[in-house]
């Protein structure tokens, strides 16, 4: 990849940074220290961020807030099934947003149930209408979508729709959905591209199954559903479900929850399986047959045991995968300016100030390696990304003690270690009396986590959590009385109706 | 107050004279000892030979220990340490110990145990009561609980544990959830089920299943009296004399019982109109909720929470609901957030009549209809209404004037008919202590009362010394149908400079109200900022669905110290309500637009 390059030994007058003295002489033997010593380039944007979603905007508005030329190159690629959606990313369109709507309509119906026991004179079988509920969901997302774009508009952001890819140093070709191309440059880039879900790897994956991708704007019930997978995507989707009146099996390979406590992955899964979920433990799917087509059609799953040779069948309407999501950095022309990625996870390294291997290149979001996947991280990070880029300003992202939750029926928030991870970790430190770890499992744990997760950033302690009066009747409450010690073995079950 | 003030203030120095006489009039053995000193690891040693408990007080390991020493030696003419009290009889220090001891004097004063009946007698039996009776069991002290309600005016009465159990927090906010079921009834159609349009409630279903919950709760209080192995009584408790009170049940048969200590946990009951006619036709709480018909259109009169959560329900349950206020609407809270609150519930279709007063007189209507005239609080204006039920609301009166206080010399605050106490709870009278709603100056919350009732305990009898913490922090919170206001102050401290405070504030939409339509700019949060501590956040305030479980872990933060920097810095929880709070960037001061797009 031969460059002409200009160099001129002048002392350095833009506000890159190269970051360390191990980067430098890379930096060199590349031609990027020479591209860095050009005088004045002339590109067309100061910062073209490539992709839409909770990360890349939030970076692009900041800096288009601060007076930077900016682009935002955005296409989404249609799912195998065909499912595409608009500006705004996994979040707002496949994710977090019609996810959580989702499992409001769940709870909705369990509130119906409630109704009758509180003295609403509701009918005894209410039915659900998946059709009222996805165009509900969606005609949201569309709203936000229009609400996005005209921030952008107003912000003076250059949003296309088309799909970034690195040709060179500093130069990017985007290629709009009818396969016309122009070309940009940018004296600085983010990467924000995010993640798409993963197949199994197996012959008909792509045909049979759908993803998170597909199912919220499914334009079907999709009857009885196989999901496959044990991440928080797949319990989520699995509840919700199940909570709609639908018959749910989740086929689990290994671990529930994988980084979570484990204790209460397992209180999860037992929790939704009263509401009648099934679980296939250890095993995975190892054939996919078609049996009728239709809406939703009828599938023949074949599912292997991971301990022996057991195999077993099943026969669902929709088949589910949440078994994972890859990081899209394959196709984005990376290898042509030499951005590092991890090659098992397709992940980009970044050091503290999300900068990648080149260091006019950053990356934000769920592309990021070692980072938690989470719309509000992302969001704080390309924000302050583009503050540090562009607003002389220094803080960085911190990422300690990012609360998150699991939304199934019944809902799980945490905050700080799981329990195996602060026995590993006390046996190094002394920590004393501070809350290092916090989880909850009940109803509303998301509302109930957030205040605890800012409390633990202030360095919150037992002594502290007891001091705290308790609002009476809440579930939040129970954390300022807590007496019992998980080693004391004392019984902490409560006398039922 | 260690050592670096020595000289302390008049009324400290009382006040600690107050507290050191409580320890000694309430044990059978106080030692007054230093941790290092060898003469009182002795006398230590030689009561633990006698076995006998002893109650130990560590100066050096206390922090107003110095004082103690000093006000000590008032009381005793001793300067040194060990300083032993048996049976409240100052023996001396280690050698007179002993002393006392060869001659079998100690022997003597040991044996002049006062015998009371019991070690400790509650009189309520409510929240603060029965936490502090319950721990004082369980340290192993004869305990006695005294608890009877006198039926309200409308004849309704109820069983162990006190108004938050019987006819408050709980039943209310199951009416709460009740309401806000009705509203998911509503929204559960946008969100694809098929339920029917009109769906009509039934009052008597919902109270019996709440008044159900309530009667499981009271039996497992009584379980827990039982195997704690406090003597619950069912009678009313009326002080004769010094340490002695009288009990009379409901059959009107009297007992008299002793005890070396005395808590009074009596709380509050609803305050009538004093004019004719209210307490033969309106009821209050006390009566609402196991209310045996539907209320109807009814007349809620007051601006308190208790009005306040009762219309909400009310109105949440399909009734035509009313709100008469006098003057200023919840009291005590922040204004902006109380009208706001209003205003949420005026679009959920309850109508105020605000400045206005019932008048003399409640005239029986149409059968089951009273017909209420109101007069202007600012000019003559009359006004007269029909309602179904009248609620009151007003206010509560303490319950400590028909229980023989003066008879023992306890003092109460002839206005409020609250009891002021030290802050070890102490009354006017030193082995008289007060707990939960009747307490001068107390925030009115069920986990104040319980959290002073245990502590108290475990300061009377188990020898800890920890307080309710200087300054309660006030967590209130008002659920009016699906609005919930809390309220969070560090201190009744209200700044007039507005220059030294920072106020950041949002609308938001949640986002479960974005299918079901509902009105985007309803819900506000609200911080308030010390720019003079950091930023530090001493006001926290939301309007919204969950207030109640969202404040709670802010409330610990603030607990802890947060500030502006350490709220923008906590990663927010997507998609929550709660998550407006780490994001909070627009100042009330700037005047910029906080209002969200709507559906």
């Amino acid at each position: 990849m031969p460059i002409k390059h200009r160099v001129q030994r002048k002392s350095l007058k833009t506000s890159h940074t190269v970051s360390s003295p191990l980067v430098t002489p890379q930096a060199h033997q590349s031609g990027v220290l020479q591209k860095l010593l050009q005088e004045d380039p002339t590109y067309d944007y100061d910062l073209i961020v490539i992709g839409g979603g909770s990360g890349g905007l939030s970076c692009a508005q900041e800096a288009a807030a601060l007076g930077r030329r900016v682009m935002v190159l955005d296409l989404v690629v249609p799912s195998p099934q065909g499912t595409s959606w608009g500006v705004a990313g996994t979040c707002v369109n496949v994710g977090c947003v019609p996810k959580k709507l989702m499992h409001q309509a769940a709870l909705l119906g369990q509130a119906l149930t409630d109704s009758r026991k509180f003295g609403w004179e509701c009918s005894q079988q209410v039915k659900h209408n998946w059709e009222t509920m996805t165009e509900a969901i969606q005609k949201h997302v569309g709203s936000l979508n229009r609400s996005y774009q005209r921030a952008l508009r107003e912000k003076a952001v250059a949003y296309v729709n088309s799909y970034g890819e690195f040709v060179e140093h500093h130069k990017i070709k985007a290629t709009n959905g009818k396969g016309q191309e122009t070309y940009y440059t940018a004296a600085k880039f983010v990467i924000a591209t995010g993640e798409r879900p993963r197949y199994l790897g197996i012959q008909g994956d792509k045909e049979y199954c759908i993803t998170s991708d597909d199912l919220f704007s499914l334009p079907y019930c999709p009857g009885a559903t196989l999901v496959v997978g044990a991440s928080s995507v797949a319990l989520e989707c699995a509840g919700f479900l199940a909570g709609l009146g639908l018959e749910v099996t989740v086929m689990v390979s290994s671990q529930l929850l994988r980084g979570f406590d484990q204790e209460m992955a397992e209180k999860v899964a037992s929790s939704m399986q009263q509401l009648g979920v099934r679980f296939l433990r250890k095993f995975v799917p190892v054939e996919l047959q078609q049996l009728e087509k239709g809406s939703p059609g009828k599938l023949k799953v074949v599912a292997k045991s991971t301990e022996g040779t057991e195999m077993i069948e099943g026969l669902y309407n929709t088949v589910l995968l949440a078994i994972g999501r890859d990081s899209c950095t394959k196709k984005i022309g990376l290898e042509k300016i030499g951005v590092k990625v991890n090659e098992k996870t397709g992940k980009i390294p970044v050091n503290d100030v999300e900068q990648s291997s080149v260091p006019y290149v950053y990356a934000v979001g769920d592309v990021v390696e070692g980072q938690t996947e989470l719309t509000p991280v992302a969001v704080q990070a390309g924000r302050l990304l583009a503050r540090r880029l562009f607003g002389g300003r220094l803080e960085k992202c911190d990422y300690i003690n990012a609360p998150t939750v699991v939304f199934t029926p019944l809902e799980y928030g945490c905050c700080g270690y799981a329990e195996e991870k602060a026995v590993e970790v006390y046996r190094k430190e002394n920590l004393e009396d501070r809350v290092i770890g916090f989880h909850v499992l009940g109803p509303k744990a998301g509302e109930i986590t957030q205040g605890f997760a800012a409390a633990m950033k202030c360095g919150l302690t037992k002594q502290l959590l007891d001091d705290t009066i308790g609002i009476h009747p809440t579930c939040a409450q129970v954390f300022t009385t807590l007496e019992t010690t998980k080693s004391s073995g004392l019984d902490i079950t409560q006398k039922g109706c």
